[in-house]
């Protein structure tokens, strides 16, 4: 009996692990397919074979290799880690708010750095003619930490989740608003750039821009693997997390700052991107049957690189040749989600 | 007396600043339960929130062994003391085997990755609180006894010399707040842990606790034994009870005898009268019980329900002043019930009376269910 017990045990553990296998071999395979879909559909369609050749080799047909290298590449790349550094962001901030629906969207921060990135691009278009990435990063930054800032001091007043989601949509309200006053009334050519991005794209990425994409969120991704075990702590809610030996006040700093710089330079290179942070990480903790951060982080990540190259490749493609903007095809699949979510955590409470 | 392992000194505790209970002095050894009983919001959670940090102390020292508990790291302090809170928690996706691993976190690597001595621990803790059946059970399926049971482990694995609870019995049915309290008393035994805890169940706090702690208003009513607390008055005065009275021989709780003049006289002993006397106070009626020596358990019962007692030394035969004064109530009431008298050598005035009664037409026998 015993014996039996134990083995039936280590068939859970192996079955736990064979989970996690299956779901990162499924990611990985997804990423793959798409990425490959993406540099192949376009105006230009181009053959696995030539991609190949023009990825590993670097040669062949020079208007090909023009496409591959200049415009498709970089915006696939920039979907993939945009993608993951959100989706990484909303867990943070569920995690945060111990609130399955937050989001850096949701809560108004997205809306926030879009104001401010909004508003440096009119100011220094207008002063030099053009900005630099870090600038516009630095910018959002700014303008999320700003509505972060709303959002902590209104979670202090209001324990209610459902309160605090409203507070974020409205913040979210008030600064699309402002934006789009703003945007009307600068009367520049380049607005027309800005009212592409403020409606969010991964578009139009050159390669220096890839760069800082990747360094700022890969650095800022790391640093959320590590705090894992903290993360892990804290699921049992602050008092035990404390009780565990977490510095709770430093972490949540960290976990706030985190996903402020996750979601921040997302919107900074793209734009507002609605529902991802939602979604993926509640579909990863079902795909994954666990929360664990150790494993939900990484797929969280993967997940929504493939997500949003997938949300990509849509919009460039289903009504080729205008595009979609990215949002639109997010929110198609994301906001179905979001209710799922809502109904099921009802059904819990019954 | 061993040393004390978690003591306070002049703790003064309260929110943001504003004392809430002053000079709050205790200590438990190791292997010691101490609790803390008083009314609801009287600052019980407080006083556990403050030791444990999770509130600031607003003045005074927590001692955890020889030192400060405000200088020991916090990853020290996880490894000596570990907590049972009320807070429900709500997690998402985690077995109760997850739960139970989290107790392992002061100990593991930056990652928290589960060595195999860390999994061994889990296991014991597990086995230890009898929850290993659960283990791959979604923590939130499981019932309030089973969830209490797994934080305990949760509590074990983190391999303490302490470990707090608040209010750990709540939510609990009678059979799982017992499970909960001879696990506990059963593990400090064993592994010589201090336990420090508030209940609700004075009853049951009498019986599980080394030492007992009173919170009332702004200091603490009283400190010590069992013996040195649970007494009738000292229960009245910090729970303020008017409508009953609390008996401090089996911890239990009696209603308020119905006021007025007996007019029901209740013949009874070894243990008869009781459910006489209940019935009675449910429906108001005043009675009188008698003849009665303090060592008869009807008299325990009838001390608090009854408006009169009327009392007899024990191993005598009856008093001429109890016979006398029974004599007249016999003749005062209305009625008058033999709830089930045994008579022997020492009660043999009892014929007496009950020959009385039958006289005057009032006697009934048997219990309540037989009479109006």
């Amino acid at each position: 009996m015993m014996e039996k017990k134990i083995q039936s045990d280590a068939y859970d553990v192996l079955k736990r692990s064979l989970r996690y296998e299956t779901v990162f071999v499924l990611l990985i395979i997804a990423f793959c397919v798409i990425t490959v879909l993406n540099i192949n559909i376009g105006s230009v369609p181009i053959s696995v074979k030539e991609i190949a050749r023009i990825i590993f080799l670097q040669e062949g047909d020079p208007t090909q290799m023009k496409i591959v290298w200049n415009i498709r590449l970089p915006r696939i790349i920039t979907a993939a880690v945009l993608g993951g550094g959100l989706s990484l962001s909303g867990f943070l901030l569920q995690t945060f708010f111990n609130n399955p629906i937050a989001g850096p969207f949701v809560l108004g921060i997205s809306s926030g750095a879009k104001l401010t990135v909004a508003l440096t691009m009119i100011y220094a278009l207008q002063m030099t003619g053009k900005v630099s990435s870090l600038t516009l990063v630095l910018a959002a930054f700014v303008g999320a930490m700003i509505s972060t800032g709303f959002i902590l001091a209104v979670s202090s007043k209001l324990r209610n989740m459902s309160a605090l989601l409203v507070a974020g949509i409205m913040i979210g309200y008030i600064c699309s608003a402002i934006t789009d006053f703003v945007v009307t009334f600068a009367e520049e050519s380049d607005i027309v750039n800005l009212h592409n991005w403020s409606l969010g794209s991964f578009s139009g990425m050159d390669w220096n821009s890839v760069k800082m994409a990747c360094i700022i969120v890969g650095i800022a991704s790391v640093l959320a693997f590590l705090l894992s075990k903290s993360i892990g702590a804290y699921q049992l809610g602050e008092n035990y997390a404390r009780s565990m030996g977490v510095n709770v006040k430093l972490f949540r700093t960290a976990l706030i700052l985190l996903s402020s710089v996750l979601s921040a330079t997302v919107t900074a290179f793209a734009g507002p991107i609605s529902f991802v942070g939602i979604a993926v990480p509640h579909l990863m903790k079902r795909a994954l049957n666990s929360s664990k951060p150790l494993v939900v982080i990484p797929a969280c990540f993967l997940g929504g690189g493939v997500f949003c190259m997938f949300c990509d490749l849509i919009a460039r493609t289903a009504f080729a040749p205008s595009e979609l903007n990215i949002s639109t095809v997010t929110s198609i699949f994301g906001a179905p989600v979001v209710i799922a979510i809502m109904i099921r955590r009802q059904k819990e409470k019954q | 007396m061993g040393e004390l392992y978690f003591k306070t000194k002049g703790l003064t505790v309260g929110y943001n600043g504003k004392p809430l209970i002053r000079d709050i002095e205790f200590g438990v050894e190791r292997g010691e339960i101490l609790t803390l009983i008083g009314p609801n919001g009287s600052g019980k959670s407080t006083i556990l929130k403050s030791v444990t940090r999770q509130l600031k102390t607003i003045a005074g020292t927590v001692y955890l062994g020889e030192k400060d508990l405000q200088t020991i790291p916090l990853k020290e302090m996880a490894k000596q003391m570990s907590v049972v809170l009320t807070e429900r928690m709500k997690p998402e996706l985690m077995s109760c085997r997850d739960i139970v691993a989290t107790g392992r976190h002061p100990y593991t690597g930056s990652l928290g990755i589960l060595s195999k001595e860390d999994e061994a621990i889990v296991q014991e803790s597990m086995e230890s609180v009898h929850v290993l059946d659960l283990q791959n059970r979604d923590f939130n399926a499981i019932s309030d006894g089973q969830r209490q049971r797994v934080l305990l482990a949760r509590a074990l694995c983190q391999q303490p010399e302490i470990i707090l609870l608040d209010e750990p019995t709540s939510f609990l049915d009678i059979r799982h707040k017992l499970e909960l309290l001879t696990l506990l008393r059963r593990l400090t035994k064993e592994r010589g842990i201090a336990v420090i805890m508030s209940l609700h169940e004075i009853d049951l706090a009498q019986k599980v606790s080394d030492k007992v702690m009173c919170v009332k208003g702004d200091t603490i009513a009283r400190y010590g034994t069992p013996e040195t607390v649970f007494l009738e008055d000292v229960i009245r005065d910090l729970y303020e009870i008017e409508n009953g009275s609390y008996d401090p021989l089996f911890g239990s709780i009696e209603m308020a005898a119905p006021a007025g003049d007996p007019e029901i006289f209740v013949l009874s002993n070894c243990g008869t009268g009781i459910s006489v006397y209940r019935h009675l106070q449910m429906k108001g009626r005043a009675f009188a019980a008698g003849i009665l020596s303090p060592d008869d358990m009807d008299y325990a019962v009838a001390r608090h329900l009854a408006s009169e007692v009327v009392e007899t030394a024990p191993f005598e035969p009856f008093s001429k002043e109890s016979i006398e004064r029974a004599m007249q109530l016999v003749n005062s009431c209305r009625v008058v019930i033999d709830a089930g008298l045994t008579i022997g050598s020492t009660n043999e005035a009892m014929r007496e009376i009950l020959a009385e009664a039958e006289r005057l037409g009032k006697l009934k026998r048997g219990k309540h269910h037989e009479l109006r």
